[in-house]
């Protein structure tokens, strides 16, 4: 940069803002105590149909349902019976003891990759009991609590994972993008926030064709910097689509904190304002808060009522990935200083509290989770793990390039597979 | 039956590392969590966890031990009730590398094939194949005489008629009847709800486009040009274009793409460029670009049917231009496959796009100097048609490629790598490329026209491969 001429003036010099997150590692004692946490039950619980101004209160407000005597309070409470909590506290169990074995299984080099949703689950698993079985979802990268809760079986999502041969994506994808269309759980794509446009066409799409299925989306907050989750926003708010924009405020992006997304100055959920979309504030850790608000904002587009963008605050209690180390960038106290405590946590405590559940069975289910993932896990191995090579048969890499396969590919397949039979007359080894 | 213990890999990239320190020894009952020991590398160090339990029964990489690659088995461990000392180190795979390679005549250097073996790579038979033909106009059709402009539109039309899925998206393309009018009419017929106007992003309005299409809907996403498509690319190429394949066959995502391509009139270097080469260089992608109007409906309508997704590739400069269109009441022409648009023995002119045009003038002037030009108009760029390239070229032995776009990369490019690959035997000179200077285009009008392709340039480059010195004389 060119050097600055002398002054000649007593104008002020400008500076540049940039933002620094309060807590590198080795910083002193965490302390959230500035981050605003509202009581449970005192936020108001708009009409499901109402103009989206009477929901922008709500937008720097923390819908909150769980208070600090694990009992439920106030009208966001969803009131779901002990069967329906039990189920949302297995999934959450599950959800966990897996991904700790997948994560260990990338450390054993059985797969390249892998991503934890530690401290998150509540904003996947119970979001998506709120949503109806066949709602489409685009979710990022970060929601294997959906394909949980919807019942997708473990046992292929390890194939997955594993790229092994008995990978239904026919090891086409990265370890983790999964996809399945019997599940409404769209291809899973690397490119960031790619998915919240392309949930609200969908939404547009269903509500052309007059059907009753709805979509919804997530997206990391670091995301919303992304030009296209303001094109959806804009879309939604334009053609009011049954749509549902979910952003996950986990603080961090990696390495990036939530200010460089803009946290310091709005809330995400704020971004509905200017939009003109509905928009809420939820308590991410709080599993009924995180249901109650999903299920508003179904039932609002499903009844043609308009979009909603929700704000998930949460925090991301583990790296990034597999591939990241957070201890370089943050305090490792920040997770255990975290406010709004651990959502597996708060929702046993509350069913406790009910007399619907105790510690011991507890234990028991996270045991069984635990065993059932181990076996799965020894199931998915017969099926091969990535290091073991070519799992796939050859002929499937020229396959579903296109809805037919071209001449050119055919041609390219048949030589390659000429050429295999010649120098493997008795098949291609292992 | 024992485990293997890997080194594990701590990031995707990572090749090898440092096993610094075992934490547990042999004979140590080993649960689920427990660090076994500690590896580094050249970036980090990371404890490496036990992810089954059982007796950690023998070690085969000793503490300390530098550059161990990913993937070798450092350790065994025994099973619940398995006997540690039943436990075998894994046999050492045989190692061939060392062993000898023969030379196979005509096969480079060591390439370790026995001679029995050397035909693998040589080609192998072409498996027969003819893509699709025009479908026969029957004799007495009456032609009408059709802009591109309208016969884009009456495809659209047609198609929305014929299937209530179909929409059409894009900047203007509803009241304002579409920046260069392709969408004339269409409000009127289908009202709002199938023609609709968006707000300005084409990034937002792809990923519109191909949501609505994984959605069940066949959206037409007009580009008010595909210049402006550079920020959509993303969704195309990368979503659009992978749905299938990424889906493991599960989805699908057919959606059309579609706007004015290449350089128009003076709209200097930000709004002139041909991305032709781009997305056909995209797996999964069909990619059209044709150039009159009886192509432009045909394919437009197969376009619209295809379950793939489709980049449709029209030209501002050739809107306004008419042609017979064959009036059918369902006139589909088959992708993939290119037309012979005026035959001759001398020289090939392989083209596409507004550069058919050039071509085929450039063909009438050589014709005066006794020159009988073939000229090819590829129509479909992916997948492309090389069984008609290449038998032209069987008949002509010369060919010359004409594309209005950059050289470099093009489907010229492309033209010549099958002509060496396939046709090497049939050549008499070698394929020659003529295309835009190798510039953004300027916006000054004496400067734009020497950048770009024109009939001259054709002719210049056919005598060339005629050895034709001067005109008239071969």
């Amino acid at each position: 940069m060119a050097d600055r001429p002398e002054r000649t003036d007593n104008k002020p010099q400008l500076s540049l803002h940039i933002p620094e997150p309060n807590y590198r590692p080795g910083a002193d004692e965490v302390d959230f105590s500035a981050i605003e946490i509202p009581e449970a039950g005192a936020q108001p619980r708009p009409d499901e149909a109402c103009d989206p101004t009477e929901t922008h209160g709500l937008c720097t407000d923390l819908i909150r349902v769980l208070g600090e005597d694990n009992r439920a309070h106030g009208p966001w409470d969803p009131k779901l019976d002990p069967d329906t909590l039990r189920e949302m506290l297995h999934h959450f169990s599950l959800v966990r003891a897996f991904d700790e074995r997948m994560f260990r299984g990338q450390r054993q080099g059985k797969t390249s990759f892998y991503m934890k949703c530690t401290g998150e689950e509540a904003t996947s698993i119970s979001t998506s009991m709120a949503l109806q079985s066949d709602d489409m979802v685009f979710p990022s990268y970060r929601q294997q609590g959906v394909l949980i809760a919807r019942g997708y079986p473990l046992l292929e999502m390890i194939n997955q994972i594993y790229s092994n041969s008995g990978d239904k994506l026919k090891g086409r994808q990265l370890p983790i993008m999964y996809s399945s269309r019997e599940h409404s759980f769209f291809s899973i794509s690397g490119n960031l926030a790619t998915q919240v446009p392309q949930a609200v066409g969908w939404a547009m799409a269903s509500a052309i064709k007059h059907d009753t299925r709805i979509a919804a989306s997530w997206v990391g907050e670091g995301s919303t910097a992304e030009g296209d989750f303001h094109a959806a926003c804009t879309f939604a708010s334009v053609y009011n689509a049954p749509v549902i924009l979910n952003v996950i405020n986990n603080q961090w992006a990696i390495s990036s904190f939530s200010g460089f997304a803009g946290s310091e100055r709005a809330t995400f959920a704020s971004r509905a304002i200017g939009y003109g979309l509905a928009g809420l504030r939820v308590d991410g850790n709080d599993p009924l808060a995180c249901y109650a608000a999903e299920r508003w904002a179904a039932n609002r587009a499903r009844t043609n009522s308009g979009p909603t963008l929700i704000e998930f605050f949460t925090y991301r209690a583990e790296g990034h990935s597999t591939s990241d180390d957070p201890s370089g960038y943050r305090s490792a106290q920040e997770r255990d200083a975290w406010p709004l405590g651990d959502p597996v946590v708060r929702l046993k405590n509350h069913l406790i509290e009910l007399g619907e559940w105790d510690e011991d069975r507890q234990a028991e289910m996270d045991l069984k989770a635990a065993e059932k993932v181990k076996a799965d896990t020894k199931e998915a191995e017969k099926n091969g793990i990535l290091g073991h090579g070519m799992h796939q048969p050859f002929h499937t890499m020229f396959e579903d390039v296109f809805e037919e396969e071209p001449w050119h590919l055919k041609e390219q397949n048949a030589q390659s597979q000429a050429e295999r039979d010649k120098k493997y007359p008795d098949g291609v080894p292992h | 039956m024992a485990t293997e213990l890997k080194m594990p890999a701590l990031s995707p990239t990572m090749e090898e590392g440092t096993l610094a320190k075992w934490l547990k020894s042999e004979g140590d009952k080993i649960e689920i969590g427990d660090i076994i020991a500690e590896i580094e590398t050249d970036k980090a160090t990371m404890e490496f966890e036990a992810v089954d339990e059982g007796t950690l029964a023998k070690i085969l990489v000793e503490e300390g031990t530098e550059g161990v690659s990913v993937g070798t088995v450092i350790a065994m461990m025994a099973d619940e009730g398995e006997d540690v000392g039943d436990v075998e180190a894994p046999a050492a795979k045989s190692d061939n590398s060392s062993d000898e390679k023969e030379d196979v005549e005509g096969e480079g250097k060591d390439v370790g094939r026995e001679p029995s073996e050397a035909e693998v790579t040589q080609t192998a038979e072409k498996p027969t194949r003819s893509p699709a033909s025009d479908p026969a106009i029957p004799e007495g059709t009456n032609m009408v005489s059709t802009s591109v402009r309208e016969a884009l539109r009456d495809a659209m039309a047609e198609e929305m008629r014929r299937d209530e899925r179909v929409f059409v998206m894009g900047e203007e393309v509803a009241q304002y009847q579409g920046a260069y009018k392709v969408t004339q009419g269409l409000l009127d017929e289908f009202g709002e709800k199938r023609v609709v106007d968006t707000p300005i992003t084409e990034y937002g309005f792809a990923g519109l486009g191909t949501g609505a299409a994984m959605g069940g809907l066949r959206p037409i996403v007009e580009f008010m040009t595909f210049n402006f498509a550079m920020q959509a690319i993303d969704h195309i190429v990368n979503s659009a274009a992978k749905t299938n394949y990424m889906s493991g066959g599960q989805m699908r995502c057919p959606v059309v793409f579609r706007g004015p391509n290449g350089a128009a009139s003076r709209v200097g270097a930000q709004h002139s460029q041909n991305y032709g080469p781009w997305y056909a260089s995209v797996p999964g992608l069909i990619v059209i670009a044709p150039y009159d109007a009886a192509d432009a409906k045909g394919l437009m309508k197969a376009a619209i049917r295809s379950e793939d997704p489709v980049v449709f590739l029209e030209n501002e400069l050739v809107y306004g231009r008419s042609f017979d269109v064959p009036e059918l009441d369902d006139y589909v022409l088959p992708i993939g496959k290119a037309r012979i648009v005026r035959e001759g023995s001398d020289v090939t002119i392989v083209s596409y796009s507004i550069a058919v045009g050039l071509a085929l003038d450039a063909a009438e002037k050589l014709a005066e100097d006794g020159i009988d030009a073939e000229v090819i108009d590829l129509r479909t760029l992916r997948p492309l048609d090389k069984q008609t390239v290449l038998e032209s070229l069987k008949k002509t032995n010369r060919m010359v490629v004409a594309e209005e776009g950059w050289p470099t990369c093009s489907i010229a490019s492309e033209i010549v790598a099958i002509c060496m690959e396939e046709g090497f035997d049939y050549l008499d000179a070698p394929v020659t490329r003529v295309n835009n200077e190798d510039v953004p285009l300027p916006y000054a009008a004496n400067l734009e026209a020497m950048a770009l392709i024109d009939t001259d340039r054709i002719v210049k480059a056919v005598k060339k491969v005629c050895y034709v010195e001067e005109e008239g004389r071969r």
